[in-house]
């Protein structure tokens, strides 16, 4: 496990590196003058050799490389040209918007997607098993940001029943202490404050969770039909178990690998997702925060983002990519 | 099944002593793994809907011209929003464009920019997935290093670096698509060459002194395409809701054009007031991302030897 740890540690290295190298080429990649790029059309040549200057961009690559990776190591992530203010600071409440944000689309997909996908096994060909696979299969086919939109329109305009923008009321806004807002209004033993966050995260996350939940459903039911064939589920039905504990006890814990490998990949899918959601929502996550950037041109900012987003991802898939290790030990690569 | 067939043929040819002792080129057709590809694909009830679909959405936009009396940026000021009706099948968006005419030509461009992104990643990915699996050593190490890089960001979130540099218009959302389907594609066929490379027919055709790009066409290839051919059908669903992802968020097509993603976009403030001008669109790339997944599965299930019965 150690041996397999450090060698999955070390298989790291390679990505991290190949990843500030492309983050890095965002700016130097840009045809023609970056800094005119970035500051437009009319910019005058003064402004450009001052943008130059500030951001490094007339010295030589490798010392610009070799100082973005020093400042990266130190945590800093750069200064926005919008607002002046550093990265670093900026990015940490986004962050934790887009952890919450994702981590409650993931316990939708992973609940409903499961189960779904266990009934639909253990009730194979029946009009539930049909419904099911119909609704997955649409479900991986539909843009996440047209389904969010669909959300807003009937839940939020129509019916009333959800708030249709943003992480809490404007009027009573949280004092964020994590910047988790779940966990803020836990802390300040706010019921109503927790409620009105959760109501804030129903439509974002199911939105956000659909696709994933799809595809979670499908693996679940086809790895399950299989583990139900095998012989030791025979034995343990013979020996008069309900059905009930055959399937939660017994055949899920051996179906249950490639649901994993599923729900990993899974995670790149939310955090992608998660741009076009956010967006939808006026949620002031990460996403959002990159998107703006994108239409002011903010190069340090769409660099960061994308890279603290990359990141996250690579650690999850680590953390992924151990745990199955620790499940099933048969597993060695 | 080959046996069975044998005996067929020699029944067929016991029946008939006067026949000569050959097959004919029908009979030789009859086991080809097209056609048996396809016979099974076309008793795939689902894979035959997706095929459907997609057909419709072909007729849609390559006769858009004739299927609708608008033009897709004909603007009519007094008609705007209007119900679907007569006149207007899909209603009207905010300018008074007619949104049946705009997704007809937006079929278009849906599945063009599909298409050659998919064939783009395609054979970028094959060759480096050739190179990688084929030469090993270094090369492998390099390209499959290149590969995980690529794939450690997740894939909508590259397209828009990439099309943070190139600048946005649908031509570099286009290579922004193909370029994160590289590795999917490259991988894929890395790990099946890898798989191949010690076959015994291979070994054959080195010890006859065979070249290596020979060995590549003739025997590594064709024997690597049908997981290419499923992942690309699969892919083309994949590509089209990239597009539509990379529309919205106006990294793609530019208007006028009537991109299905850029429509949805355009349309968001109407949802209240208008909310067929975000319906039809966006059902519209369900409808034919949906059409594509069916036939990728179908063909998966009559591509897979281990689905067969």
């Amino acid at each position: 496990m150690l041996a397999y740890t450090s060698r999955r540690l070390l298989m790291l290295v390679p990505v991290l590196f190949g990843m500030t190298v492309i983050t890095f080429s965002i700016i130097h990649l840009i045809p023609g003058n970056p800094a005119q790029t970035i500051l437009g059309e009319t910019a005058t040549e003064e402004a450009i050799s001052n943008l130059e200057e500030t951001m490094g961009l007339n010295r030589n690559y490798f010392i610009q490389y070799t100082a973005y990776v020093g400042d990266l190591l130190q945590g800093d992530l750069g200064t926005s040209l919008r607002t002046k203010a550093s990265i670093t600071t900026e990015i940490g409440p986004r962050l934790a918007a887009t952890m919450e944000l994702t981590f409650f689309a993931m316990i939708f997909a992973v609940f409903i997607g499961i189960n779904a996908g266990i009934i639909s096994a253990w009730k194979q060909n029946s009009w539930f098993d049909f419904l099911a696979m119909v609704f997955a299969l649409v479900g991986v086919s539909m843009p996440v940001f047209w389904l969010a939109l669909m959300e807003q329109w009937l839940f939020a305009q129509e019916l009333g029943w959800l708030p249709a923008y943003g992480r809490q009321e404007s009027r009573n806004p949280i004092d964020p202490i994590t910047h988790f807002y779940v966990i803020d209004s836990i802390l300040h033993m706010d019921m109503k404050q927790l409620i009105t966050t959760l109501k804030h995260l129903v439509l974002p996350s199911i939105a956000l969770g659909t696709i994933p939940m799809a595809i979670i459903a499908r693996m679940t039911r086809s790895s399950m039909l299989e583990v139900m064939k095998s012989d030791y589920v025979r034995t343990i039905r013979a020996k008069g178990s309900g059905q009930f504990l055959v399937i939660y006890k017994h055949a899920l814990k051996n179906s249950i690998i490639p649901v994993l490998t599923v729900i990993g990949l899974q995670v790149g899918v939310l955090l992608g997702g998660a741009i076009l959601t956010e967006t939808i929502f006026s949620w002031p996550g990460i996403g959002r925060y990159v998107y703006e950037a994108i239409n002011y041109r903010d190069y340090p900012v769409i660099q960061s983002g994308i890279l603290v987003i990359a990141f996250l991802f690579v650690i999850i898939n680590l953390v992924v990519d151990l745990l199955y290790a620790f499940i099933d030990p048969r597993i060695k690569y | 099944m080959h046996k069975e067939e044998k005996q067929d043929n020699q029944q067929v040819i016991a029946n008939q002593p006067n026949k000569k002792f050959n097959l004919d080129a029908d009979e030789i057709e009859e086991t080809s793994p097209l056609k048996e590809t396809l016979q099974q694909l076309m008793k795939n009830r689902m894979a035959i809907t997706g095929f459907l679909i997609i057909v419709f959405f072909l007729i849609l936009g390559i006769f858009a011209p004739i299927l609708t009396p608008y033009g897709f940026e004909d603007q009519d000021p007094v008609n705007r929003l209007l119900t679907p009706s007569v006149e207007h099948w899909l209603g009207t968006d905010d300018l008074g464009r007619d949104i049946f005419t705009r997704i007809a030509y937006g079929a278009r461009i849906s599945l063009y920019v599909g298409f050659f992104a998919v064939i783009g990643a395609l054979i970028f990915g094959t060759l480096l997935g050739i190179f990688a699996g084929y030469f090993g050593r270094w090369i492998d190490m390099l390209i499959s290093r290149i590969f995980d890089i690529l794939l450690a960001f997740p894939s909508i979130l590259l397209a828009i670096a990439v099309v943070a540099i190139l600048g946005s218009s649908l031509e570099n959302a286009l290579i922004a698509i193909a370029i994160i389907n590289i590795p999917i594609f490259g991988r894929l066929v890395r790990s099946k060459v890898i798989s191949l490379r010690e076959e015994e027919y291979v070994l054959a055709a080195k010890a006859q002194g065979m070249k290596n790009g020979r060995i590549i066409m003739y025997h590594i290839l064709p024997n690597s395409l049908a997981p290419i051919i499923v992942q690309a059908t699969l892919g083309f669903g994949t590509a089209i809701l990239e597009a539509a992802a990379l529309g919205f968020l106006g990294l793609g097509a530019q208007p006028p054009t009537p991109e299905w993603g850029k429509m949805l976009a355009d349309s968001r403030d109407f949802l209240q007031l208008a909310p067929w001008t975000l319906i039809f669109p966006g059902v519209s790339i369900m409808l034919v991302v949906l059409g594509f997944n069916l036939i990728g599965d179908g063909l998966r299930d009559a591509l897979d030897p281990r689905m067969k019965n």
